[in-house]
């Protein structure tokens, strides 16, 4: 079932916004990480404007539906749309990175509210994402556990142990997401460290696999209901590779290696905000 | 030739000068190997790569990989210098560094960048304050920090000859270069007093070496006069120097850019009650995680100035006196 019009134009708008703030953050901050943001603005939104069930205003509700975010870096885009969700007000995101910020340079769940887990140090989501969905089925709860992983982290040894035990006790609550935009920090993820088949490695892990094209939200929404279809009738976890591209939405920074871990100057942070806008 | 500190203006990062005198090793010694974690361009590691492509090696985000590849290279003879940041070398690969180098006893040169406070903007989860301690007590291990680039060049090479496992932390930022090649002699295992003086011993490394001298300044215009050592082994501890001076002056302050625990304080601390007791302050991080800030704001929201050096020496000088 898509997304009706209506919410899809919403969604769309919500992801403008998102940008624009990926983007000011960074250029604030002089530092950051806004291709790995920008890349996965639209499965962000889809999670907490379609999907997931959370009250900003008691974040730590136990029913809620957990959202790892084990790419730790992409706080911009994090910070940013917790502001969107109602968890703070925002008016203050451009402290990020600044000496007693609350948004720090990597995810912070101590400093700023609505981070499940603080992140930052690659591999580490997928273990506490196991974790939490372990703890929501002891406790017989009906909410899911959702996990946003980079590809470059794939790289880690620890993410297919969790992987491997996800599977293991046939956690149907869990949906992982990988950001499939095949950049990491050095270059290209096939040149520094061949990832693929990345789909048949899921397969052989036992977890159900979907592809998508990471920026189209209709796409991210009905993969995830997937999801929770196959989670609920195979115990199976789940996992969708999104096809995304790095700094996505700004003709310079896509697909550019260089990228992932600079901010824009003046200049260039006008162009980037002019050409959101008028996508 | 002995360790006269030079008043340069110049800034450079130590892991500048180590990624540039690696790629000059790499001509110097075809059984250099360079292997990173996808960080190439943040450890510097990037010009041994351009300059020697067959030996140097990327293996990935995957750091606990890349410690036991190393480990097998230095088993066929090669001499692997494996470089990421340093909350994953030795955090992240920690039992690896324990038992597939050092309880092997194979040759791998840990070189580890952007520890410390001073990585700066990417906060606490970045900020490793544990690393001295951590790689100080697994037996076999030889930990050096170097205080500037010169240092960091001499030191980069000594332990290219060298035989054993090693760890170097490196940083992120600029520190000022404070010594000249021609009259610096770098030594595993050597302690270096860099201004001598009566009152007061002062044992810093990595960046705190500058404080410490800026500390020496100020004590200087109280009329203390203090001898500042820079320890750039922390292991071996270089315990000759490091008695010699606290006999001389008797009371003794440590600097470090790392937690109050597990760190030279403790090793001076502990070598001191046994073998000559005196008062002692730790100037540290107290026991707290770093956060997002630049790095020279960090270095004083956690205490870690030349005034709080002065402040403490001045504190150890009057217990000596009780
Ligand atoms: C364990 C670990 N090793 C290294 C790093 C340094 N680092 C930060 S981001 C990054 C790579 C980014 O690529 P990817 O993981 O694919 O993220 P994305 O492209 O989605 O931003 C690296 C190596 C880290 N944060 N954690």
């Amino acid at each position: 079932m898509p997304l009706s019009d209506e919410k899809l134009n919403e969604l769309k708008l919500v992801c403008k916004d998102l940008r624009k703030s990926i983007l000011k953050m960074a250029h604030a901050a002089n530092s950051g990480h806004p291709g790995g943001s920008l890349s996965a603005t639209e499965i962000l939104t889809v999670l907490y404007f379609a999907i997931m069930k959370y009250d900003p205003h008691n974040p730590n509700w136990h029913e809620r539906d957990r959202l790892v975010i084990s790419k730790g870096h992409a706080t911009p885009l994090v910070y940013s749309i917790l502001a969107k969700a109602g968890y703070y007000k925002g008016d203050d995101l451009l402290t990020f990175r600044r000496l007693g910020s609350p948004y720090q340079g990597h995810i912070d769940r101590l400093k700023a509210p609505g981070i499940e887990a603080s992140t930052g140090s690659l591999g580490h989501g997928s273990s506490l994402a196991v974790g939490m969905a372990l703890g929501s089925r002891l406790d017989k709860l009906n909410n899911r556990v959702y996990l946003l992983n980079s590809d470059g982290e794939l790289q880690e040894g620890s993410t297919w142990e969790a992987i491997m035990s996800a599977s293991h006790y046939r956690l149907g609550n869990l949906t992982a997401i990988v950001d499939r935009n095949r950049i990491q920090l050095d270059g290209w993820t096939e040149e520094t460290m061949t990832l693929e088949p990345i789909n048949k490695k899921y397969e052989a892990f036992g977890w159900h696999v979907q592809e998508i094209d990471g920026h189209d939200m209709n796409q991210i929404y009905n993969a995830i209901l997937k999801t929770h279809e196959i989670g609920i009738k195979e115990h199976k976890p789940c996992v969708i590779i999104a096809h995304t591209v790095k700094g996505k939405g700004v003709s310079f920074m896509e697909d550019e290696v260089k990228w992932h871990g600079v901010a824009p100057n003046d200049e260039e942070l006008a162009k980037a905000l002019a050409e959101v806008e008028k996508e | 030739m002995g360790a006269t500190v030079t008043e340069k203006k110049e800034m450079i990062a130590t892991r500048v000068a180590y990624g540039k005198t690696l790629a000059e090793l790499g001509k110097e010694n075809l059984n250099i190997v360079v292997l990173d974690a996808d960080l190439s361009g943040s450890t510097q590691t990037k010009f041994f790569a351009k300059e020697f492509p067959d030996r140097f090696f990327n293996m990935g985000i995957a750091e606990q990989n890349m410690i036991g590849v190393a480990a097998g290279l230095a088993s066929t003879g090669k001499i692997p210098f494996a470089s990421s940041f340093a909350m994953f070398a030795t955090g992240r690969a920690w039992e690896i560094v324990r038992n597939s180098v050092c309880h092997n006893m194979f040759n791998v040169k840990i070189c580890a960048t952007h520890a410390g406070l001073t990585v700066g903007e990417d906060g606490g989860s970045h900020q490793i304050i544990e690393d001295i301690a951590i790689m100080r007590t697994i037996p076999n291990m030889t930990v050096i920090v170097p205080a500037d680039a010169t240092e960091a060049k001499l030191a980069t090479r000594a332990i290219a000859e060298y035989f054993g496992p090693v760890y170097m932390r490196l940083g992120r930022s600029n520190v000022p270069v404070l010594f000249d090649e021609k009259d610096y002699e770098f030594k595993i295992g050597k302690a270096h007093v860099i201004k001598p003086g009566i009152d007061v011993s002062i044992f810093a490394y990595g960046v705190m070496v500058s404080r410490a001298l800026w500390a020496q300044e100020i004590l200087k215009s109280e009329g203390i006069s203090a001898e500042v050592v820079n320890v750039s082994t922390i292991k071996p501890l270089d315990k000759n120097t490091i008695l010699s001076s606290i006999k001389k002056t008797g009371c003794a302050v440590t600097c470090e850019e790392h937690n109050i625990h597990g760190g030279l304080g403790d090793a001076i601390g502990a070598l001191m009650s046994e073998e000559n007791p005196a008062p002692l302050k730790r100037i540290a991080i107290q026991d707290q995680f770093g956060q997002s800030g630049k790095a020279d704001e960090l270095l004083i929201h956690y205490g870690l100035t030349k005034e709080n050096i002065a402040l403490a020496a001045k504190e150890a000088i009057k217990k000596k006196m009780k």
